[in-house]
């Protein structure tokens, strides 16, 4: 009970100091166009130009006449109301089409996520309880590697071999245009299965494995180091020996004892992992033509579409920072040195 | 003066060159750092030397030879050792040049973000209070959002170009450099040996900079490898978008953007720029680990 009542203390301190933050962010979203040198409507209208009769015309429209307070204050009153304005190009509002790329994105994020930790904690743990083998130099050399990859290259390169040599796995998009089917969940691999048709799973499955693979490697790398140098530590504790002498077998010492302890930073890393993540789906999705939000993004920033690109970054910051708070929050709930 | 002189005879070493000693030490014993140190300073001879060494010139083009492989394949101009691009230049002299692109990427935005980051810590940290919270929080704002992405928009707003690209991905990699100013401060400020300066009538700029800092150098070194290695990835992500150093300039990112194409025809054009990245990159990366190790006392025994 008390307990209880401590970590919703603790969650309304961590919620409180995330609304200096939030706040902070809408300003940035807002003012990145509008405090920075340049003309908001010059730089939309690129270098074609307008007249200026367009010119004053566009200026009423978006509301770039008036003080910037009161634009300020009819933003935060849209985000409040869940309207971020409409996109310029496809004129739809901002925050639908946010929430219709999303899906992409989260199915992707999370199909890399599962990859690295799948790859990578064994990776680590059999680096550390092997340490200083050519195993673990191995293993720790090729972590190194994946952490200094130019992801943009390293998806070319997949393409090249992949696609292009062995012809295994399509280029690009999430699934073959053969099959249609509605959007249930936005999660090309449950809709597939649920529209059942022959082969849309197959397909999905195809176009997603490189993407994850791309988007994939950083964080495997990351998650592979961090798993060996937390078990590691673990190993040389005390808790650990007594286990051992007490004659259990390695595995169950490793796998039972060091690694529950060691999992504890680990788990606050992959979460971390999300702003990577995000920013690593910017790339990923650009080359592999990704219908996410990155590729969203990018292509809003190309077409100066200024409505768009500053829902989009309010909306991204926003995920990060809930994705930290949970984070935050899980650590409290796995790691039992922790009480609040 | 007669002091200092006979304890300098006495002892003929130098104490700042002991533990310049001592971290050679450390550092020597990484062999991946070592290795990647030769990389590294082969990169920077390439650099320097881009000149001399290039048997073209970055933007020379030999319209005879569009696409031609690297020597090894049939087909073959034995003038271009790696082989040419789509509008006929030389691979490996744009390689060469690149790397001058890369190094000064990595220099000028590890240079600003440290300077900047760590007068912004010192403050915070050592002012604390009100100004300390209000820093902080902006750094809060910056690092809410994915760094490729607000240095992607930034650049968008000031306009594609390598210098821009710079100064957008100093600006999103400055509050790391906050963040660990300010710890270290926090943990030195109330040492003794900062009292004891202060009580000496030592004013804040002199306890900031000349008392405190040296102290707090560790990890800002630490944090200045990572990050160029960081920079230079971003600033070819950037060129690779479009948003970086503008064609016809050799920026690695740049060359891999224009060759995306060609990616099945020619793999070539591909293949080179990524590698010279992923070389450079790791090298960093190895000198930084070992950096790590050295200079880290917590992990020097493990």
């Amino acid at each position: 009970m008390q307990s209880l009542r401590e970590m919703l203390r603790f969650l309304l301190y961590r919620i409180g100091l995330l609304v200096p933050t939030f706040i902070g962010v809408t300003i940035a979203a807002f003012g990145f166009i509008r405090i920075l040198p340049g003309d908001p409507v010059l730089l939309m209208a690129g270098e074609r130009g307008v007249s200026p009769e367009r010119y004053d015309e566009l200026m009423r429209q978006f509301g770039y006449d008036r003080p910037l307070w009161e634009q300020y204050f009819d933003f935060l009153g849209g985000i409040a109301t869940g309207d971020l304005g409409n996109s310029l190009v496809t004129k739809k509002p901002v925050f639908d089409e946010f929430f219709t790329l999303f899906p992409a994105t989260l199915e992707l994020s999370i199909c890399a996520i599962i990859f690295a930790m799948l790859l990578g904690i064994p990776a680590g743990v059999l680096a550390a309880t092997r340490r200083g083998s050519w195993l673990d130099q191995t293993v720790m050399g090729t972590a190194l590697v994946g952490y200094s990859m130019p992801i943009f290259w390293w998806g070319l390169l997949l393409i090249i071999l992949f696609s292009g040599i062995l012809q295994w796995t399509p280029v690009s998009g999430r699934v073959s245009l053969l099959y249609f089917f509605p959007p249930v969940t936005g999660f090309m691999l449950i809709d597939s299965l649920l529209s059942g048709q022959k082969g849309a799973f197959t397909s999905a499955v195809s176009h997603l494995i490189l993407p994850t693979i791309v988007l994939g490697t950083i964080p495997l790398a990351v998650i592979a180091r961090q798993t060996r140098s937390a078990m590691l530590e673990v190993l040389g504790e005390d808790y650990v020996r007594t286990a051992r002498a007490k004659g259990l077998a390695p595995v169950r010492v490793i796998g039972l004892h060091a690694l529950r302890n060691a999992l504890i930073p680990v788990i606050t890393t992959i979460g971390l992992q999300v702003g990577v993540l995000l920013g690593g789906a910017i790339l990923t999705e650009t080359i592999f033509s990704w219908p996410g939000i990155g590729k969203w993004m990018v292509d809003s920033i190309f077409r100066r579409d200024y409505p768009a690109v500053q829902g989009g970054l309010l909306m991204i910051a926003v995920v990060v920072m809930l994705v930290n708070l949970i984070v935050d929050l899980l650590y409290g709930l796995i790691n039992p040195k922790i009480r609040y | 003066m007669a002091d200092t002189s006979t304890t300098a005879a006495a002892k003929p070493i130098d104490p700042r060159l002991a533990v310049l000693r001592e971290f050679w030490f450390y550092f020597s014993e990484n062999r991946g750092a070592v290795i990647g140190m030769w990389v590294f300073l082969f990169v920077v001879a390439i650099a320097v030397f881009a000149d001399v060494i290039a048997p073209h010139g970055a933007i020379d083009q030999y319209r005879d030879a569009l696409l031609k492989p690297p020597f090894w394949q049939e087909g073959a101009d034995p003038r271009f050792l790696l082989g040419t691009d789509a509008v006929g230049r030389d691979m490996l002299s744009r390689l060469i040049y690149g790397s001058r692109f890369s190094l000064f990427v990595g220099c000028i935005v590890v240079s600003g973000a440290l300077v900047v980051g760590v007068i912004v810590g010192l403050v915070a940290g050592y002012a604390g209070g009100r100004v300390d919270a209000l820093i902080m929080r902006v750094m809060d704002i910056i690092l809410a959002f994915p760094s490729l992405l607000l240095a992607l928009a930034l650049v968008a707003v000031l306009g594609p170009s390598l210098i821009n690209a710079m100064i957008a991905i100093a600006i999103v990699q400055q509050p790391h450099y906050v963040r660990l100013t300010r710890a270290a401060v926090l943990s030195e400020k109330t040492k003794d040996y900062v009292v004891a300066a202060r009580v000496a009538g030592a004013r804040p700029l002199r306890l900031m900079f000349v008392t405190i800092l040296p102290n707090c150098l560790s990890p800002l070194i630490v944090q200045a490898a990572l990050s160029f290695s960081t920079a230079i990835l971003d600033a070819a992500a950037l060129g690779f978008l479009g948003m970086g150093a503008q064609p016809p300039t050799p920026e690695w990112g740049t060359m891999l953007a224009e060759a995306r194409e060609f990616i099945l025809r020619a793999w070539w054009v591909v293949t080179f720029p990524g590698v010279a990245i992923l070389v450079t990159v790791l090298a960093i990366n190895l000198m930084g680990d070992g950096l790590r190790d050295a200079l880290d006392p917590k992990l020097k025994r493990s």
